[in-house]
């Protein structure tokens, strides 16, 4: 089968056109680095199907960086490049296109985001720069999905074109010729969203619209998903699940084995949908109710971010914070992916160039960013004895981002690189994009944790059931009773923990916790140790050396963390 | 007159006179449009020697306060 190349520079909308071509869906983003990993989809033309491939961004075919070197061993696999540029930044993008065209594969060249060049002022002359080049160039606009049809039909016309290998000088100086002869540049004015974009990478103005942006976004959030909560899916299933359950757990004889699991524990006689821990119950409520509406206001509000093209300039704004962790502003990022899932979080870890780099941030992500799901359950459980002490969690645990990630920059050996980050223009997210991703990501979780959940859940009666939950407390004891002041049955919420941290939380719920106890235990359930699915790409990104490191920091730091805050910090909670 | 990044003013224009690095830095700079010749504007500079940024045909860059000391740029007087 053939294979095609989505090649180019970042943030040049390599994925847009990607699923243009595919219909595959995957994420679209404003910012340089969304695409971390290649992502495979199929276009048939005619009866002929090929692999099209969406390369993660490159400058050059020098290979300086991983994506890079990963991008040059691809090209030697490909059988057809479409060579994606940004046509409101030519000269800069034709380096790499000239690289390519000497590489002696086929290329058609999409001169993309398109859509933009006449309000910059900037005038291409497209059949001359096919002359020049030798090649088709097509212009498109993957949003919009402007010219991608012209696109398929030309890619039979690609063609090696056999330009001779030049140097560095030698390329930046033809790049010159071409640019001189096909491209005009007019004069206009700043628009709206330009000023604004000055404004918002300036310090003076730049921080406090940094405050205001996070504090609306949280505000936002907080809004839409405690609306959806307490108006949507709570009467949802108050009115209409409850009935059916109750039915059901009248028919199942209100106890007994199935019983337990389908419907789970009558608290008063009656079902609990928060505490009766039934995969009926329980199972469904916790990620119907409690953690989806949050997950979805999340995305909404991230999305529209990263599209605007925000996150960015926020990586600028941080960057000073972030050199005292030993990372550059860019490792804003997974940790804002992080908040959402962890696991896009881990995936992120590769815009930083260093091990180094990578393990501080993984490390920190996977210790003190919990991710949307567990923030849902702690909102929830922890926020039922107060806001104050929801505050007091996530206080402890950015405090403890800071705090460690200044120690591990101070006792691993090496800087922290700079930062030379490419700063896209605004723009103004395109509904049905933005909507597309949105259910992109919450399809993703409802497919990934639903499953996930009722496991967990059915672990968790089956351990009890077989009083292995009973032998485990007994021996770690010490440790829960001793020094964090838990009762022993909160082994079982550590035990799902590793499975999912929203469930392991919820699970706090039934053991009449203090509001103490409810604190140190929620704090320690997002410390102590990453969920599954983080584990495991936690793994590939770092390598089993750095990830069992990884780990013995994070059991150092819940050990330390929760007998902190037990013994000492919160005496009289 | 050459000064080098972090010592323009905001707003300020120049054209870019040398860059004082490895190989690695040039390439890393030179491919997101930053080379000897090239006209730039400083947009901002963040505080405590914080990451400058600045302007390059169509494309904004933030640069690193250490390595933005390496890019000399040549400005009118």
């Amino acid at each position: 089968m053939k294979k095609i190349l989505l090649i180019g520079n970042p943030n040049v909308g390599k994925s847009a056109v990607f699923s243009r071509l595919t219909g595959a869906r995957v994420t679209i983003a404003n910012y340089p680095g969304t695409t971390v990993e290649f992502t495979q989809g199929f276009l048939k033309i005619g009866d002929e199907k090929s692999t099209v491939i969406d390369v993660p961004g490159t400058y050059s075919l020098q290979p300086t960086s991983k994506a890079e070197e990963v991008a040059v061993q691809m090209l030697r696999e490909g059988s057809l490049v479409i060579n994606i540029i940004d046509a409101t930044n030519l000269e800069r993008n034709l380096y790499l296109t000239l690289q390519l065209l000497e590489s002696n594969i086929p290329v058609v060249v999409a001169l993309n985001i398109w859509d933009d060049t006449r309000h910059r002022g900037i005038e291409i002359d497209v059949e001359k720069l096919e002359q020049l080049l030798g090649v088709p160039v097509i212009t498109t606009c993957g949003l919009s999905g402007e010219g991608i049809r012209q696109l398929i039909t030309r890619l039979p016309e690609a063609k090696a074109s056999g330009r001779q290998a030049l140097s560095d000088a030698q390329r930046w100086q033809e790049i010159g010729k071409i640019v001189e002869e096909v491209q005009k540049l007019h004069h206009r004015h700043h628009t709206l969203l330009e000023n604004l974009a000055d404004l918002s990478i300036k310090p003076l103005t730049g921080l406090p619209i940094a405050l205001a942006v996070i504090f609306i976004a949280f505000q936002i959030i907080r809004f839409v998903g405690e609306g959806l909560i307490s108006k949507v899916f709570e009467p949802m299933f108050e009115n209409l699940w409850l009935p059916l359950m109750s039915r059901l757990s009248l028919f199942l004889g209100t106890e007994g084995f199935l019983h337990d699991i389908l419907i789970g524990h009558l608290i008063d006689g009656r079902i609990d949908f928060g505490l009766s821990f039934g995969l009926l119950t329980t199972g469904l409520f916790v990620p119907l109710a409690m953690v989806l509406p949050y997950i979805f206001s999340f995305y909404f509000v991230l999305g529209l971010l990263e599209d605007f093209g925000y996150l960015p300039r926020l990586a600028v704004l941080v960057d000073n914070v972030m050199h005292r962790l030993g990372l550059h502003g860019y490792a804003i990022i997974p940790m804002i992916l992080g908040l959402g899932c962890n696991v896009p979080g881990a995936l992120a870890t590769r815009l930083l160039e260093g091990r180094r780099e990578k393990f501080i941030a993984a490390t920190l992500m996977a210790i003190a960013v919990p991710c949307m799901a567990q923030i849902a359950m702690i909102v929830g459980l922890v926020g039922q004895r107060g806001g104050q002490f929801v505050v007091i969690v996530f206080s402890v645990l950015i405090l403890l981002w800071l705090i460690l990630g200044m120690l591990l920059h101070r006792f691993l050996k090496g800087e922290s690189p700079a930062l030379t980050l490419e700063i896209p223009p605004y723009r103004i997210p395109q509904v049905i994009a933005t909507v597309k991703k949105l259910w992109m990501r919450t399809e993703a979780f409802l497919i990934s944790a639903v499953p996930y959940v009722l496991l967990g859940i059915l672990i968790v009666n089956i351990l009890y059931a077989l009083k292995i939950i009973h032998f485990l407390a007994n021996v770690f004891s010490p440790v829960l009773t001793g020094l964090w002041g838990l009762p022993a049955e909160a082994m079982s919420a550590l035990l799902v923990g590793f499975l999912r941290k929203d469930v392991a939380i919820s699970m706090l719920g039934p053991l009449n916790l203090s509001t103490k106890q409810l604190v140190v235990g929620s704090t320690i359930l997002a410390i102590y140790f990453p969920c599954v699915a983080t584990f495991i790409v936690l793994t590939r990104e770092l390598g089993i050396k750095d990830m069992l490191k990884s780990v013995l920091i994070m059991l150092s730091v819940v050990l330390i963390v929760g007998g902190l805050l037990n013994l000492v910090l919160l005496p009289n909670l | 007159m050459i000064l080098d990044l972090t010592q323009l003013k905001l707003g300020q224009k120049g054209i870019v006179a040398e860059i004082q690095g490895g190989m690695g830095v040039i390439r890393r700079l030179e491919s997101m449009g930053i080379r000897q010749g090239k006209k730039i504007t400083k947009i901002s500079a963040q505080f405590l020697r914080g990451p400058q940024t600045l302007k390059v045909d169509n494309l904004q860059v933030a640069i690193g306060f250490g390595m933005a000391r390496k890019i000399l740029i040549e400005v009118e007087k």
